[in-house]
């Protein structure tokens, strides 16, 4: 059985990671982050998983380090932040692209500028067309819960895709929490080895990220938008197995006091809970308020969100992100 | 039927257009793009072998003569062999039409 303890959340998505044994993790220390990025180092420093903690130069080296890692058929984990994520842009739809269940934990943060630490979500707003499957994770139990979902997400052979979790800078990432942690035996129950579709091995010769002419580009990016499409329907059958096992339940919009709701907040992230209270006050002075909760970004789900407005007459949907000169944000 | 050399629609692709047959890109014929293909005047040539070593695409090969010759399949026609060619026995030539 788990235990629930008190922990730091960047902490507990670094001991989540630590439980899913992974090989291989290629990071690059960011505020506010860097506590992930130390404490995966302090786990293989420590040999508590039979890891490689790879010391890169640069966050596009983090992630070009993990494609390569995850080529081999290794199970990878990396975490960023703000500029560090824009710093590896370039190299993330070659992630999606190339296939690979690579699983990252992302602080999200403010980009510049001005200059600013402080948590937003402007850094992943920025990456969201890469085709990563995005979890945002309204407190620590969520990110812990996430980040081995993730793995199990993004292995499935009918899925094949790279997965960030997201967990608000701060917020949650310096926020001492009580979480319950699963157990070593609990996670290899419903996570099994990672079995890649191919691998760079000698034995059998395979080319991977190769050249698509005109002709067949487009078509490689239909074949990436199905991938992602029709991954919900994996995450709905692994979240139900999470369910199942650990009693916790997950889904893509979460929905409080929404059954007679004529208002309702929409919100991602860790400005969930907060607005729970905002709800309970609202309701006090007779105002019919509810919430949803998107806890799945990518891909959008759109099926839930059109069943859990029903009958709701008003939404405030909050951003936290600007999309400059466009239709509002990003998530309006 | 044929065989197809590669897939035509994302139906027919591997996951992450992964390719399982080793040495495809040998299909892919370069030497389409050519505009100026390069020819060699033997009577020039000292078999040096500098041609060989310089081509970007490794298409230049040993004739059993000695003498030197580019696979045109692959030959995009940069004429950088020419460019190096210390007794300039290579000609870059017009492809026609």
């Amino acid at each position: 059985m788990g235990k629930r303890v008190g922990m730091e959340v960047a902490i507990a998505s670094a001991e989540a990671a630590a439980l899913c044994r992974f090989d291989v993790a290629a990071v690059y220390p960011i505020t506010p982050q860097s506590h992930v990025a130390e404490h995966l180092s302090d786990i293989v420093n420590d040999g508590r998983v039979d890891a490689s903690f790879m010391t890169v130069e640069s966050e596009h080296s983090a992630m070009s380090a993990a494609i390569g890692a995850s080529a081999t058929g290794s199970r990878v984990v990396t975490a960023t932040s703000s500029q560090g994520l824009l710093y590896m842009s370039e190299v993330l739809p070659i992630a999606s692209a190339m296939r690979l269940p690579i699983v990252m934990i992302i602080a999200n943060r403010a980009v510049s500028g001005p200059i600013n630490i402080w948590n937003d979500h402007s850094d992943i707003m920025l990456q969201r067309d890469t085709g990563w499957i995005s979890f945002f994770a309204e407190n620590g139990q969520e990110v812990v819960d996430m980040t081995i979902q993730a793995f199990k997400v993004g292995e499935d052979r009918r899925v094949m895709l790279p997965v960030n979790v997201n967990m608000d800078g701060f917020q949650l990432t310096h926020v001492v929490e009580p979480i319950i942690m699963p157990d070593q035996e609990e996670v290899d129950r419903f996570l099994p080895a990672y079995l890649p579709y191919a691998t760079l091995h000698p034995d059998r010769p395979v080319s991977m990220g190769t050249l698509g002419m005109p002709d067949i580009y487009t078509e490689s990016q239909k074949s990436k938008d199905e991938a992602i499409v029709h991954s919900i329907g994996v995450i709905r059958e692994v979240w139900k197995e999470w369910e199942a096992q650990f009693g916790r339940k997950y889904e893509p919009i979460g929905s409080y006091r929404t059954e007679d709701a004529d208002v309702a907040l929409v919100t991602m992230g860790s400005m969930g809970e907060t607005a729970e209270i905002a709800v309970d006050e609202l309701r006090k002075q007779g105002v019919k308020a509810g919430l949803l909760k998107i806890k799945l970004w990518r891909p959008f789900p759109f099926d839930d969100l059109k069943k859990a407005v029903q009958g709701i007459r008003v939404l405030a949907v909050t951003d936290r992100a600007v999309s400059f000169g466009g239709p509002g944000g990003p998530v309006f | 039927m044929t065989e197809k050399k590669w897939p035509e629609t994302w139906q027919e692709m591997n996951p992450g257009c992964m390719v399982f047959r080793p040495g495809s890109a040998s299909e892919y014929h370069t030497g389409s793009w050519r505009a100026k293909r390069p020819v060699w005047d033997n009577a020039k040539c000292i078999k040096c072998g500098v041609c060989y070593i310089y081509c970007p695409e490794g298409c230049i090969a040993e004739k059993a003569d000695g003498y030197f010759d580019a696979n045109l399949d692959y030959c995009k026609g940069c004429g950088i062999c020419a460019h190096e060619c210390w007794s300039a026995a290579i000609k870059m030539v017009n492809e026609e039409g």
